[in-house]
Formats: C-alpha cells, structure tokens, sequence
C-alpha cells in the first residue's frame, strides 16, 4: 500500500489503532468508528490530529455533530465495486462543509482516482504501487466533465453557456 | 438530431484513450481478466459465449445517416457484417477481437457513437419514445429530457459503482413507447392541473427475476427539479441497495422491502439539501441543449396526397405494408415508416452491413437523414413525405426490412440466448425464427392483430417476456431446455406482468404452444377487433391453459 496525497506517494503520519490497542496521545491517530463513537467526547478533546475510519454502511449523520473536532474522515472501499462511500464523501464535503482529510481506504485501483477526487477525496491508500505511481496522470485523463460534484470543476451545462472551456487547472490544488 | 460538440467529442476521445490504456494494460497483464472486467463492462464490452461483443448506446433511438454509416463500416471491418439492434436502443456486434476494440471504438467516437455506461452497475443508456418529436400524441420532445440526464449521468463520480445496473427511460407522449414503467426510474411528462408541464416520476420497475411494475413517488416534478431529484433517488439507492446478492441488488428489491411511502421519504430527504443547488436547472441551461436538436424543415405539404390514393389502390403489396407499417406525423403530409428487422426466419433485429448502408442512403434521400431505433428491435425513418412512401416502399422491399408485420404476431422481441450468451439456459432466436415461419402468412397475422411475444433464454428477461402478450422464458429442468409460458403481459401506459399458464413445456413444442394459444385466441374473442390482451383480461387465463394442456 502507498497513501497518495498533493498528488504525490507520501509518508503516512497517522498511526492505525486497532480496536484494543491504547490510544497514544501525542500521535496522530485514526481509531475505527464504533469505538471513536462510544468515546467521541473525549477523544475529540484530543491535542494531536484525530481520524476516524467510517464503515460504508452507517450513516454520515452519526459523525456530523464531530466534524469539526476531526483532523481526517477515512471512508472504506471493501471492493473496487462497491460505491457507497463515494456518496457519504459527498455528503461530508458537500452538505455538511468538511474541510479536514478525506481519505480513501480499501480496494483503491488507479481507475477510480478520478471519480474519488471528483466526490471529495484528497488522500489515497492505494493498493499497488504501479498505480500509485501514475496517481498525477490518472487524474488529467480527462479534461471535460459533465456533472458538479465535490471538486470545483465547472460542469459542461454551465461551461457552455460561460462559452468556455471548464476548468481543468485549478481542480487539481486540492490533491 | 442531437449536435455533438467540442465538450462532448472531447470526452468521447479521452474516453477512448483511456479505454485503448486499459486493454494495453490487459493484454501485456498488468490486468488480471477480473480487474479488466469492470473496466471493459463500463465500455459496453461483455465477454460472450464465443468472443467478446461491444454494445454501442444509441442515445434516445436517433441515429444520423451518418452514424448508421459507421455502424455498417465497424460491422463489416470488425465483425461478420452485421449488428444486432437490442431492447434498449443498443446494438451489439458479437465478434470483435479484443485487440482491436479501441480502433473500433475509435471509429465509433468520430461519429459520436461509444458503449460507455451500455454495461456494468451504472447508469445505461437513457432511453425514450422512438417517435420523439414526431409523434402526433406528445406534448414535447422527451430527447432533451434524456440528453440532460445523459450528460449529467456520464462518467458521474458518485454513481459509477451502484449495486446494480441502473435504467432510465423518459415519454411524453399520451401512448407510452418507451415501457417507462418497467425502469428503474421512469420519467413521463405532463400537464399539471395549471398547465405547466413537469415529470411524473416512478421508480423501482424492472424485469429479470423479480418483475416489479413501478411506482409513483412523485406525481409531478417541475422541470427545474429534475437533476436534483434523480440525484437525490440515485444517492438512496447507492447507500441502501443491496450488494450482498446481485438478484436482489436493483432498486425496485429496495423500493419493494422498504415500502414505496418510506423510500419516497428518504428520497425526500436527500433532496431537499440540494434541490436549490448546483442541480437546480435554469432555463438557459435547458435552451442551450434543446437549441442543438436540430429538426427538419418541413415542407407544407397536404395529408393523402393523389400519388398515395393511387399506389394504394392499384397495389395490393404496398397497401397491406402501408396499412401496418407507416404511422401518422404530427406534421401534415408527413409519415413515420416503421422497418421491420423481423423477416420470416430471421434473428429479430439483426440488420446487415449493406442493410445499414441502404438504410442511410434512404434516410438522406427520404427522412431528413434520421434514423430511429425502437426497443421493440425495429427501424424507423421518422420524417417521410407521404408522396414518397410508394418510392419508398419499393426500395425498403428490395433490401428486406418491408415485412408488413409491426405489431404482429411475427414482430417478436427475442433476447440473444444461448447462441451467443453465456448467461442463457435456452436458445431464443431459433424459438423466434420458427415462430416467424409459423405465422408467415401475413392475413392470418393481420386478422390477428396486435399481438407481441417476448422471449427470454434465462430469468435476467432481456426479451422482457413479462411484458410479452405472450411471453416464453427459457428454464433448464434435467439439462433440457424448456420454457414457461405466460400471456397478459403489456408494457404500455396500463404495464401489467404476464400470468404463467401451467408447467414448462419443451422446446420442442413451444411452437406448438403459442399456434394453440393463438388458436384459442381466435375461437374466445367476441369480435374481431377484440385484440389478444383484451380477450386474455376478458376471459383469464383458464380456457388457454385448458386449450395448450388439455392435449399434453
């Protein structure tokens, strides 16, 4: 595995604390959803960075009230086809204004970059480091897009009538 | 016709691009066949019984003479010179090579044609009316509708992975051609009590194992909406569809568990949030797309022109066609043409290279340069000069697609099955082409009247046999090949589900089944103009079960 972040293989600064294991304090940490919830109170006190790693099929509300107490959301992909977490990145960025990490976790192929930074994703635990490695160039494949979504890419609707191109540039800042 | 433009060529070729990369990728096995699977199945690649077959998406069923041009060249450069029109306004070649698939698509991108999205679980070709825009009975043309959900819908970042294959089918016409209300979500437009036109919106219809006639979430929905909304149920489904078993993964297992009233609910509340956002469409979004349909310039022209009195009086050949396959135009002295790809002993829809190529020639000289493909796997040339049709007539004769029998008992919808398909139990085509021969005597036929049969070679119902007046599903029982029989079924405006007559009969008799279905068709109706599915709802299904096992 390779994590992906700016559009570069980077270093992971976050340690993975399994459901048992002490939360250490002075570490930046990513602790699995039912635990994170049934001490959310405390652990959002934390001084250093907090993640938590949401399950594909338990609703974004139940996070929303910490959202702004939380350094990174990681959304699963148990499989490359299953695509619930793209839409609870939606709602996170899109309907509920978050602003920390999102990271992409699971089955992660370079075919699906495009679709996760488009739905709000910015890091990347990619599975093979072939794919990793191609991350920048996976991501400019494409230069039109059809549809808004949670990258700021304008959609070819609007984009028509502006009698412009819609934007390729600006839309990779994020990654 | 729909005008490509640089946004939409541009993304065509960059799709192609990516998909020449993958099959690299695939071929020198950087890919395992797994990992290449989901990608190929995006672009309409399917590995079949035999090879792999490309189905191409022939957005709302227009095709310019143009594309059909390259449909014939891609036919005859890559495949065994023909092409299958399918169900949901597709064609299929069925013999491609893997290594030259990107060329074909290639070629296919200069024309405006691609399969993306004509597979895997994501949103399919958005179909509609195959007489838009033509059809007297419509109250505006439902492409643009299908255009701006098209676009929205290619390569969506959120909906590209859903549980399961995802339909969309729009109508605006009083008649439903488009079967609306066998989709996943069907779009009907019409007039609201104060005169403003807008959606109906059901959703959770569908074939296959478990048929659902769908259901109304949302009896008018102001066309500003319509993004929003179909986000909104989209994102419901992505969340909530099953994914455990792909039999129960489509949306109408959902909208059936959860109830019609709580899924509307949770649709409701998806949408609220973003109904006035980015979605929201402005009326100089729906302009910019309606302007680039361009349609013909019609000539002023009188209904029954002399030349057609004549022609139909004198030839009794072209007044049988005239009276079956032509249909009336919303514009005066105009007709909509109907081909029929149903030849006797032929593989319903399948049409040659030469076929397509005299098709296009006949649409430039005839019909504005439009073609139009229908899900009941026929042709249409939409905008012909009634004076022409004699002219007409003669040339569609000569190249075979004038069988005078849309609608009729030998206008069968029939699945691919087990000659090509590697999800099969039973072969349909052979059912189909014997059928035709059956029923080749086309007096028997008309005084038959409208009477559909769908075949199906397995439960996954690509011949949408429910929805059949008569409809026969392929089954194994002992690794014989069977089918079950069911008559009823519509999958117009009043869609209804087919009612199974009894026990599967062999393949061997099927033929047999449907003479007999039909012959007791003809003995029950209490008048002549009484069609099929009337009698059936008339008298149930009893006297035709008692006829066909009376003697087996």
């Amino acid at each position: 595995m390779r994590l992906v972040r700016g559009g570069r293989v980077v270093a992971d600064r976050y340690l993975r604390v399994l459901d048992e294991a002490p939360i250490p304090d002075s570490v930046p940490v990513i602790i699995p959803a039912a635990r994170f919830l049934a001490d959310a109170a405390e652990l959002a006190r934390r001084e250093a960075p907090t993640g938590v790693l949401w399950p594909n099929n338990r609703r974004i509300s139940e996070l929303v009230p910490y959202l702004d107490r939380l350094a990174l959301v990681a959304l699963v992909f148990p499989s490359f086809k299953d695509g619930r977490a793209y839409s609870q990145a939606r709602q996170l960025r899109e309907q509920h204004g978050f602003r920390g990490e999102l990271r992409a976790a699971g089955n992660i192929l370079r075919d699906q970059f495009l679709f996760l930074v488009r739905a709000g994703f910015d890091s990347f635990e990619v599975v093979k480091d072939a794919d990793a490695a191609v991350f920048a160039e996976a991501v400019r494949r494409y230069s039109v897009f059809y549809q808004p979504a949670g990258d700021r890419r304008t959609p070819a609707l609007r984009a028509r009538l502006q009698h412009a191109r819609p934007g390729v540039a600006d839309a990779h800042e994020r990654v | 016709m729909y005008l490509y433009d640089d946004f939409d060529r541009t993304l065509v070729a960059e799709r192609v691009a990516e998909f020449r990369d993958q099959v690299r990728r695939r071929l020198s096995g950087e890919l395992s066949e797994d990992e290449f699977k989901l990608l190929r199945l995006m672009n309409g690649v399917y590995l079949q019984l035999h090879a792999y077959m490309l189905r191409i998406a022939i957005p709302y069923g227009t095709l310019s003479s143009r594309q059909l041009r390259t449909l014939a060249h891609v036919a005859r450069r890559y495949d065994r010179n023909y092409g299958h029109f399918t169900t949901r306004q597709n064609i299929q070649f069925n013999w491609i090579k893997l290594e030259e698939l990107p060329d074909a698509m290639a070629d296919l991108a200069r024309a405006g044609l691609h399969g993306m999205q004509t597979s895997g679980n994501c949103v399919r070709n958005i179909t509609t009316d195959q007489w838009a825009a033509v059809a007297p009975d419509e109250i505006e043309d439902p492409r643009i509708w299908a255009e701006i959900l098209r676009q929205h819908l290619t390569l969506h970042p959120e909906f590209s992975f859903l549980p399961r294959k995802f339909k969309i089918a729009v109508t605006a016409a009083a008649h439903d051609r488009a079967a609306v209300r066998v989709h996943d979500i069907g779009l009907r437009l019409h007039r609201n009590g104060a005169g403003e036109v807008g959606f109906e919106v059901v959703v959770g219809g569908g074939l296959g194992r478990t048929p659902f006639v769908g259901k109304t979430i949302k009896p008018f929905l102001p066309k500003r909406d319509l993004l929003s909304y179909v986000e909104a149920i989209l994102r419901v489904y992505n969340q909530f569809g099953r994914r455990d078993n792909i039999y129960k993964a489509r949306i109408k297992i959902l909208v059936h568990d959860l109830g019609a009233e709580a899924f509307a609910k949770e649709v409701e509340a998806e949408w609220q949030p973003i109904r006035d956002g980015a979605l929201a469409l402005d009326p100089a979004v729906i302009a910019e797309v309606a302007a680039r349909f361009r349609y013909p310039d019609y000539a002023e022209l009188d209904d029954s022109p002399p030349e057609l009195a004549q022609a139909r009086a004198t030839d009794r050949r072209f007044a049988n066609w005239l009276g079956n396959s032509v249909a009336n135009h919303k514009v005066a002295g105009y007709a909509i043409v109907t081909l029929s790809l149903k030849p006797e002993g032929g593989p319903p829809g399948d049409a040659t290279a030469e076929q397509m190529d005299a098709i296009a020639d006949l649409a430039d000289r005839y019909s504005f340069g439009e073609i139009r493909v229908g899900h009941e796997q026929n042709l249409a040339l939409p905008h012909v000069e009634q004076r022409e049709l004699p002219a007409l007539w003669r040339a569609l004769d000569r190249i075979g697609v004038a069988t005078p029998n849309v609608g009729l008992v030998s206008d069968i919808i029939s699945c691919p099955g087990l000659d090509y398909c590697s999800l099969a139990n039973t072969r349909s085509i052979p059912v189909a082409q014997e059928l035709t021969r059956r029923f080749r005597d086309l007096d028997l036929a008309r005084e038959l009247g409208r009477l559909h049969i769908n075949i199906s070679g397995c439960i996954n119902a690509c011949g949408h046999h429910h929805v059949g007046h008569i409809g026969l599903l392929g089954v194994e029982k002992n690794g014989e090949e069977y089918f079950q029989v069911t008559i009823g079924g519509r999958a117009d405006e009043n869609a209804e589900l087919g009612t199974l007559i009894g026990p599967a009969v062999p393949y061997a008799e099927v033929a047999d089944v449907v003479e007999d279905i039909v012959a007791a068709y003809l003995e029950l109706r209490d008048r002549p103009n009484e069609i099929f599915l009337d009698t059936v709802k008339r008298v149930g299904v009893e006297p035709f079960k008692e006829r066909v096992y009376a003697a087996r």
